[in-house]
């Protein structure tokens, strides 16, 4: 393979201007539209950026400034992005889900002078906040659906005219722009990342040039990529796993990125390109899993009886693979016939035939389904990282996958284990810090080692095992330590379980509150004849409650740890939602407002006495309205001997 | 643009009056609402001027064209298209072809040329699609674009109906009670939809509608009927004043 190591001290817009001289032709983007997919080459994509960046400047965007963005994946993304780049100024970008209130307070708190929005939706929330952002000094939309009330104000800018007021400059004096990218240093900063705050609001993790090209390169120093690769962005782009995608990866290799046509299709236009390799949260994997489960179950029967019998062989040569060990002949034919049969075409239905590598980050992911994947012949590898040194800097190896641990360090990724057992990690990935969060930021990196703030080790194979948060291990009153996270994520390892809420802090046994999967479960109940309404009622099924008490017995079975087993659990009437507040955007708990939130119920599991109580429901619909029920939920007690 | 005017419209069947001397006027560019009862005479009404019914006396005309005597097809070819009440989609074709075929007054190749699908026929096809597309995109169905549609969400098929109504490209748009069981958010997607309509596509609307926070939002002008005739006209303001249209709705005191 080629060595790329001299990109290194190229800054992102010049890493594009030499994509365009090496394949000025070849597709970079892709996006879906009115039902077509739409190439933009390099040489175009390098245009738009010139037209973007000179439009951005002669408004005063200028060196260090800021521009954020919320917007739905789309190439302007990018192509903003990277013309804020150009002249110096820092992007940001920020989750759709955000609320006005919220979405001030960072504005205000990070100093941004321009917002990029794809439509009406997010427009109107800057509207709502107008007075209380002085700072911002225009507004940039990409879809003129519903704006025409905006039209006369030019506080908003349409994506159409910025370009026009570049394009101008652009033909006459392209050396204007060449001038502004090679003014850029490597070293710059061109991105503040927000970091998913458990709590308090985000901070701006300052990125540079150098720590998104080095993590690009050197991750495809571990697993390659061809020009040829297809990659379908559909992650928020305020996550850092877009980021690291689009502007590392991308940029490095020359793959083309491809946009889906909305949010809601991107699993269909996944389908269509066939991506080569592939990065989400474990979310994502267990959706489409629950969606095969879906299939099969919905197949034919003779369908279902190949299922059955080659998934046992597929798991069983996974562990081989996993390992990099030598299958026994026999077993070879028996994989080899059930791929052909039954996985390549299953996973083709899905669009994951092409995928060579799909990596999952964010959060644990069950060791079944790592099994799963590597049975059906999708190669998903765990990786570890954190915004902090731009996503991935631990990974597993082809042929080297073991679900309990989160790989070995990328090249150049240097990794430590602090005295208090916490993971340190060093590479020129590194952020510098926090925006304007000296103290945080000293926190963060003394020493000269990022601090993870996860507890970890390095088991004897080199692998890196990370335990939990530090702060968020728990101990019981007998003083045993024990991951809730971890105790969860077990659980939730049933397909029938969406959620789970691990108490037991200074209590004498661990107790649960359980979500059930609405998808699967309601699939489970039809089956069955069960009937239900709402997911309320059908939460508070007793033939549901049977089923997940069997779930709970699997689970107490299967826990390495006494002190582990589930004493007491409830099942919850409503979902854990982001927009309730009991989700952090990438979707992890936010265990203290859950706590509070909760806390009747919480009351009843530790009262052993308690087999039912009225509750009330608090509800709060999209429109603002709120309505309280009264509910009578069920506390159930596991059996002592198992 | 051309108005929609009705003049002394009477519809009887037998002995029964639907609809008795019936003045109306429908301005281009804005939205039009008619209100009443069950049983007023609503979409009698919409029947007439799209042409289901025909006017027993009086005369319906859409710029200078005279509807009275008109089938429904001639009318959907003067620019006047209807999203029913009662969906009236193929529920067993994709949500595409249903659309698609809403465009077959524009195809314009032959039955040899369709067998040879080149040249001509697939430049039209193509045409059709890009205006299907547009459509698709305006009313946001692309998730939905390959579904059944009998197997999709009431309040999508909902937003499909008047989809299909767009597709003919119409210059008036009918919609007859196109919120009947949503549900509040379903409500306000179909409001925005609506306003869109209007605005962006230039499109002048005639709506039948029970929810009457709705039509008092957004109508610029509402007709009243009861028992077959008109108690009121005028705007939102002015109709909810008129004490003949408190007494339809409340009833005496």
């Amino acid at each position: 393979m080629e060595n790329k190591d001299h990109l290194i001290d190229l800054t992102i817009p010049q890493l594009l201007r030499w994509r365009v001289k090496e394949s000025p032709d070849k597709v970079a983007l892709r996006e879906k539209d009115f039902g077509c997919w739409n190439n933009i080459t390099w040489r175009e994509y390098y245009e738009f950026v010139a037209k973007t960046a000179l439009g951005l400047k002669k408004f005063g965007l200028k060196k260090d400034d800021k521009l954020a963005l919320i917007c739905d994946n789309i190439p302007e993304m990018l192509i903003v992005s990277i013309g804020t780049h150009a002249i110096g100024a820092l992007s940001m970008g920020m989750y759709q889900s955000t609320l006005p209130d919220e979405i001030a307070q960072i504005i205000d708190s990070l100093d941004v002078s321009v917002v990029f929005c794809d439509d009406q939706e997010q427009v109107d929330k800057l509207v709502e906040v107008r007075d209380r952002i002085p700072g911002v000094k225009k507004v940039l939309y990409e879809d003129p659906r519903g704006m025409r009330d905006y039209r006369n104000d030019d506080w908003f800018m349409f994506i159409e005219d910025l370009y026009a007021l570049g394009e101008v400059e652009f033909k006459d004096h392209p050396e204007h722009f060449e001038a502004l990218v090679d003014a850029g240093q490597s070293e710059d900063a061109c991105h503040l990342c927000l970091t998913s705050g458990t709590t308090g609001l985000p901070k701006g993790t300052v990125l540079s040039h150098r720590n998104y090209i080095n993590m690009g390169i050197q991750i495809t120093k571990v697993d390659p990529l061809e020009e040829s690769d297809e990659y379908v962005s559909f992650l928020p782009f305020a996550w850092i796993g877009e980021q690291m995608n689009s502007f590392g990866v991308a940029m490095a290799t020359g793959i083309t990125i491809n946009f889906p046509e909305s949010v809601e299709t991107a699993m269909s236009d996944l389908k269509e390109i066939g991506p080569h390799f592939m990065f989400g949260a474990p979310r994502i994997y267990e959706t489409i899993r629950s969606n095969i489960w879906l299939k099969i179950d919905e197949s034919y029967w003779l369908n279902r009886r190949f299922y059955e019998y080659f998934i046992k062989i597929g798991e069983k040569a996974a562990k081989y693979r996993m390992a990099g060990k030598k299958m026994p002949l026999w077993l070879r034919i028996r994989a080899w016939l059930g791929s052909r049969l039954v996985f390549s075409p299953l996973i083709n239905q899905i669009g994951l035939l092409r995928l060579r590598r799909a990596y999952t980050g964010g959060a644990a992911l069950g060791p079944d389904l790592f099994t799963f994947y590597q049975a059906l012949g999708v190669n998903l590898k765990q990786i570890y990282g954190q915004t902090e040194i731009v996503g991935i800097a631990y990974m597993h190896r082809d042929g080297d996958v073991r679900p309990d641990t989160v790989g070995k360090p990328l090249p150049e990724t240097e990794c430590k284990i602090s005295e208090e057992g916490e993971i340190l990690s060093r590479s020129p990935s590194v952020t510098r810090g926090y925006y304007k969060q000296p103290e945080k930021t000293e926190e963060l990196l003394e020493g000269g080692w990022l601090h993870s703030g996860d507890a970890g080790y390095i088991d004897e194979n080199g692998h890196l095992v990370v335990i939990d948060r530090l702060a968020d291990v728990m101990h019981n009153r007998q003083g045993e330590m024990f991951s809730p996270q971890f105790l969860e994520n077990k659980l939730k390892f049933s397909p029938y379980i969406k959620e789970v809420i691990i108490f037991g802090n200074k209590q004498d046994f661990i107790a649960a509150l359980i979500n059930v999967d609405p998808v699967v479960v309601g699939k489970w109940a039809e089956d069955r004849g069960v009937s239900y309404t709402t997911f309320m009622d059908l939460s508070q099924n007793p033939e549901v409650a049977g089923l997940v008490h069997q779930q709970v017995i699997d689970y107490n079975k299967n826990v390495e740890k006494e002190h582990f087993r589930i004493r007491r659990f409830a099942i919850l009437y409503k979902m854990l939602d982001v927009d309730d507040g009991e989700l952090t955007k990438t979707g992890k708990l936010r265990r203290k407002f859950l706590l509070e939130k909760y806390q009747p119920l919480y009351d009843g599991l530790y009262d052993e006495n308690v087999s039912k109580k009225e509750v009330e429901a608090f509800f709060q619909y999209q429109d603002g309205q709120t309505t309280t029920m009264k509910t009578n939920l069920s506390f159930y007690t596991m059996e002592e001997s198992i | 643009m051309s108005n929609l005017r009705i003049s002394d419209v009477t519809l009887s069947f037998g002995g029964l009056k639907a609809l008795s001397d019936v003045n109306m006027t429908v301005e281009p560019g804005l939205i039009t609402s008619v209100i009443g009862p069950n049983g007023a005479g609503k979409t009698s009404m919409l029947n007439c001027i799209s042409g289901f019914y025909h006017p027993t006396s009086g005369e319906i005309t859409f710029g200078d064209h005279n509807l009275n005597k008109a089938s429904p097809h001639q009318i959907s070819n003067l620019g006047i298209a209807r999203a029913f009440q009662n969906i009236e989609l193929f529920s067993g074709m994709t949500v595409l072809d249903n659309l698609l075929l809403a465009r077959h007054q524009n195809l314009n190749y032959n039955f040899f040329r369709a067998l040879i699908y080149f040249g001509k026929t697939s430049r039209v096809e193509a045409k059709n699609r890009a205006y299907v597309e547009d459509v698709i995109d305006f009313m946001e169905l692309e998730p939905y674009r390959k579904s059944l549609v009998g197997s999709l969400a009431y309040g999508i098929q909902k937003r499909i109906e008047v989809a299909r109504a767009l597709t003919l490209g119409p210059k008036l748009l009918l919609l007859d009670e196109p919120m009947a069981g949503m549900n509040v958010e379903e409500k306000e997607d179909m409001v925005r939809f609506i306003m869109d309509i209007l605005k962006e596509r230039h499109i002048t609307v005639i709506l039948v509608e029970h929810d009457l926070g709705v039509v008092m939002d957004i109508s610029d002008q509402v007709f009243v009927f009861d028992f077959g005739e008109l108690i009121g006209s005028g705007t939102p303001e002015e109709v909810a004043k008129n004490p003949k249209v408190v007494e339809a709705y409340i009833g005496e005191e």
